[in-house]
């Protein structure tokens, strides 16, 4: 503050542009300006900080009389011809009808038109009054004490005690505990029902309905599928388990991406956790590798698969998962690598699932170690 | 011009310009930005002649990448048993011959004719077999199943082009591209071939009617009603709605400031 007034002091009374939307300099109008004047420019705000002002200095009245007279014409102006569309409006309600649907048209114009001119007539109306007309003062107003007088406290003190004792709350102890015994269930309610939101979910965070010997069919059309059906090198289809295939619920946990690699292109390095195995060359048939369609970041579909790059993308939020190696991490916010159904083949060929994943499949969870 | 003199050093004028020539980027983009795609029918019967001249075709054009036998050389992958399917695919579409070595080949007008292209494909297949061409009857969508075919594209194919085949983003500057200009057999092709970033959905995957089902209902999302205006792959006209909103908002900001900006007073003439 003191800043600017230095920089305006040094330019004498060369009028400094302002930006749009930065506070104006420090007000001149009020009351204190004129000691400021006389004294150093740097009290200016210390000055008008305390509110203090004298109400003699305030301008009544623009300076510029023959433009404020000009102004006076045209909000007027303004507000008459609000007052011509509001008076559109009544006249459009009342005259047009509405029972078809061309009339109905015409007469939703008709009121909309009018009744937002007669709005913005008389909000353009009311710009230019306090714009032009009105003085252009800050107004400092002084906040009052909270608190009550002590008169008053000590009143009302006196009259809750009065009222208190003449309901013989205080003095009849039957009626004032039955009360309380009455609305106890109504607060002991909404914490029973926060049992519906049970039950717990127990370990079915950590299991799918994948389960040894359940075939892997393709969505949409529910076809099991052999290895030689899906030997197109680079293809990529998505799975659901058999039984399941309408299940919602079981799919959101088990749907699998499947994917067919040229030889040699697959390199998936036995993984542990701990002490359970969690991706292996072991469990691919013929290149083909099944992975977990669920993100581990929040469990979007992980369905966007590149062939030239092997890269899982996954629309939310653009994890990427090299599919080629254990679709491990490669970019983005996911923690783990996809997890990777065991796969074998059962005896008429079709892909099945050889048991149900090692790991938890999808986000990370509470109790998920 | 004074007029224009007088505003040009206003904290609006460099938010004016800088729209002014967002809006001109935008124009030029979009008129010099096309999709290809042509018609076309169904691919004749390969005769001699016709592979020695699409041999001759090959030489001349694609051999350079491709090597002189479609063996492959270090700049273009070996063709043999690529199929028909894939000339046809990458030449109609005009991704082939390649302009430049790039993220991904984009779609152009085709350098060739049908014929010439059918030439070629004849040539490729001569060479070791790989996906046909589809006929007319394959592609044909009458009587498919759309339903199915929504629920096979949800699943398999709009993660990429997005749920009415919009196309969409890719990693590494490519693309998967809009699907609205795309013929059935260009669509039947892609699907059976993969080009590309693309996976493949061969037939023991996605069997030849399940393929007529999801070009079914790729053709069907284009004569949907679609309510107009940038809808963004049919998401609805929410492009409107977003520009509303936020230019409106900064409209009613600028409007705000406009009118909580004090009028600058005469300056008391006795000042300092």
């Amino acid at each position: 503050m003191s800043d600017s007034e230095e920089t305006e002091g040094s330019e004498g009374p060369v009028a400094r542009r302002r930006v749009i939307g930065t506070p104006p300099p420090a007000p001149r109008l009020l009351g204190s300006t004129a000691v400021a004047e006389d004294g150093e420019a740097g009290q200016v705000s210390d000055e008008t900080a305390g509110g203090e002002h004298s109400g003699g200095e305030r301008p009544t009245s623009p300076p510029d009389e023959a433009h404020a007279k000009r102004m006076e014409k045209i909000v007027a102006a303004c507000f008459i011809f609000a007052f011509i569309a509001g008076c559109g409006f009544i006249a459009a309600y009342v005259g047009l009808g509405v029972h078809t649907v061309d009339k109905t048209l015409r007469s939703n114009l008709a009121l909309g038109t009018s009744l937002s001119v007669t709005f913005i007539a008389l909000g353009l109306g009311a710009l230019l009054w306090v714009r032009h007309l009105m003085p252009d003062v800050e107004v400092v107003e002084d906040r009052h004490e909270l608190r009550s007088e002590t008169k008053d406290r000590e009143a009302f003190q006196e009259y809750f005690k009065e009222g208190a004792s003449n309901s013989q709350f205080v003095k009849r102890p039957l009626v004032r505990r039955t009360l309380m015994l009455g609305t106890l269930p109504l607060i002991a309610a909404p914490l029973v029902l926060l049992r519906d939101m049970g039950p717990l979910p127990g370990t079915s965070l950590r299991h799918t309905v994948w389960s040894p010997g359940r075939r892997l069919l393709v969505y949409g059309t529910n076809q099991p599928i052999t290895p030689a059906e899906f030997s197109g090198p680079g293809s990529a289809i998505s799975i659901v388990p058999d039984g399941y295939q309408d299940d919602p619920d079981a799919l959101t946990k088990a749907s699998i991406t499947l994917i067919k690699f040229r030889p040699g292109e697959l390199d998936i390095p036995t993984t542990m956790n701990g002490s359970t195995l969690i991706a292996t060359m072991n469990w691919t048939v013929d290149n083909i590798v099944a992975y977990s369609r669920i993100c581990t970041h929040v469990g979007c579909p992980v369905g966007l698969y590149e062939q030239t790059t092997h890269h899982l993308l996954c629309p939310c939020h653009q994890s990427t998962f090299d599919a080629s190696h254990g679709a491990n991490v490669i970019f983005g916010p996911a923690a783990r690598a996809l997890p990777q159904l065991p796969m074998t083949v059962d005896a008429q060929g079709y892909l099945v699932a050889k048991s149900d994943y090692t790991q938890p499949v999808g986000p990370s969870f509470w109790e998920r170690g | 011009m004074s007029w224009f003199n007088a505003r040009r050093r206003r904290p609006v004028a460099g938010y004016t310009a800088l729209l002014l020539g967002l809006v001109v980027v935008g124009l030029l983009y979009g008129a010099f930005s096309r999709t290809g795609g042509t018609a076309q029918a169904s691919a004749p019967a390969a005769s001699q002649s016709d592979i020695n001249t699409g041999q001759g075709l090959f030489e001349a054009n694609c051999s350079s990448c491709h090597g002189l036998d479609a063996q492959g050389t270090t700049q273009g992958p070996g063709l043999i048993g690529a199929g028909a399917a894939a000339v046809d695919f990458q030449m109609s579409t005009g991704r082939m011959p390649a302009k430049e070595v790039g993220a991904e080949n984009e779609s152009k007008p085709s350098q060739f004719t049908a014929q010439q292209i059918y030439q070629i494909a004849d040539y490729i297949a001569s060479l070791g077999g790989g996906p046909a061409i589809p006929d007319s009857q394959q592609v044909s969508t009458s009587g498919a199943d759309t339903a199915l075919g929504e629920q096979l594209f949800s699943a398999n194919c709009a993660q990429c082009h997005g749920f009415a085949g919009a196309g969409g983003a890719l990693t590494y500057g490519k693309d998967a591209p809009a699907l609205t200009a795309a013929t059935p057999t260009q669509i039947y092709e892609a699907m059976l071939t993969g080009p590309e970033a693309m996976p493949v959905f061969a037939d023991g995957a996605v069997s030849p009617s399940a393929k007529r089902d999801i070009i079914a209902y790729i053709v069907d999302t284009r004569v949907e009603p679609n309510a107009g205006g940038f809808s963004l792959g049919r998401t609805g006209p929410v492009t409107e709605g977003l520009v509303i909103f936020l230019g409106g908002m900064g409209f009613l900001v600028l409007i705000a400031m406009w009118i909580t900006a004090k009028r600058r007073d005469p300056r008391p003439t006795g000042m300092e």
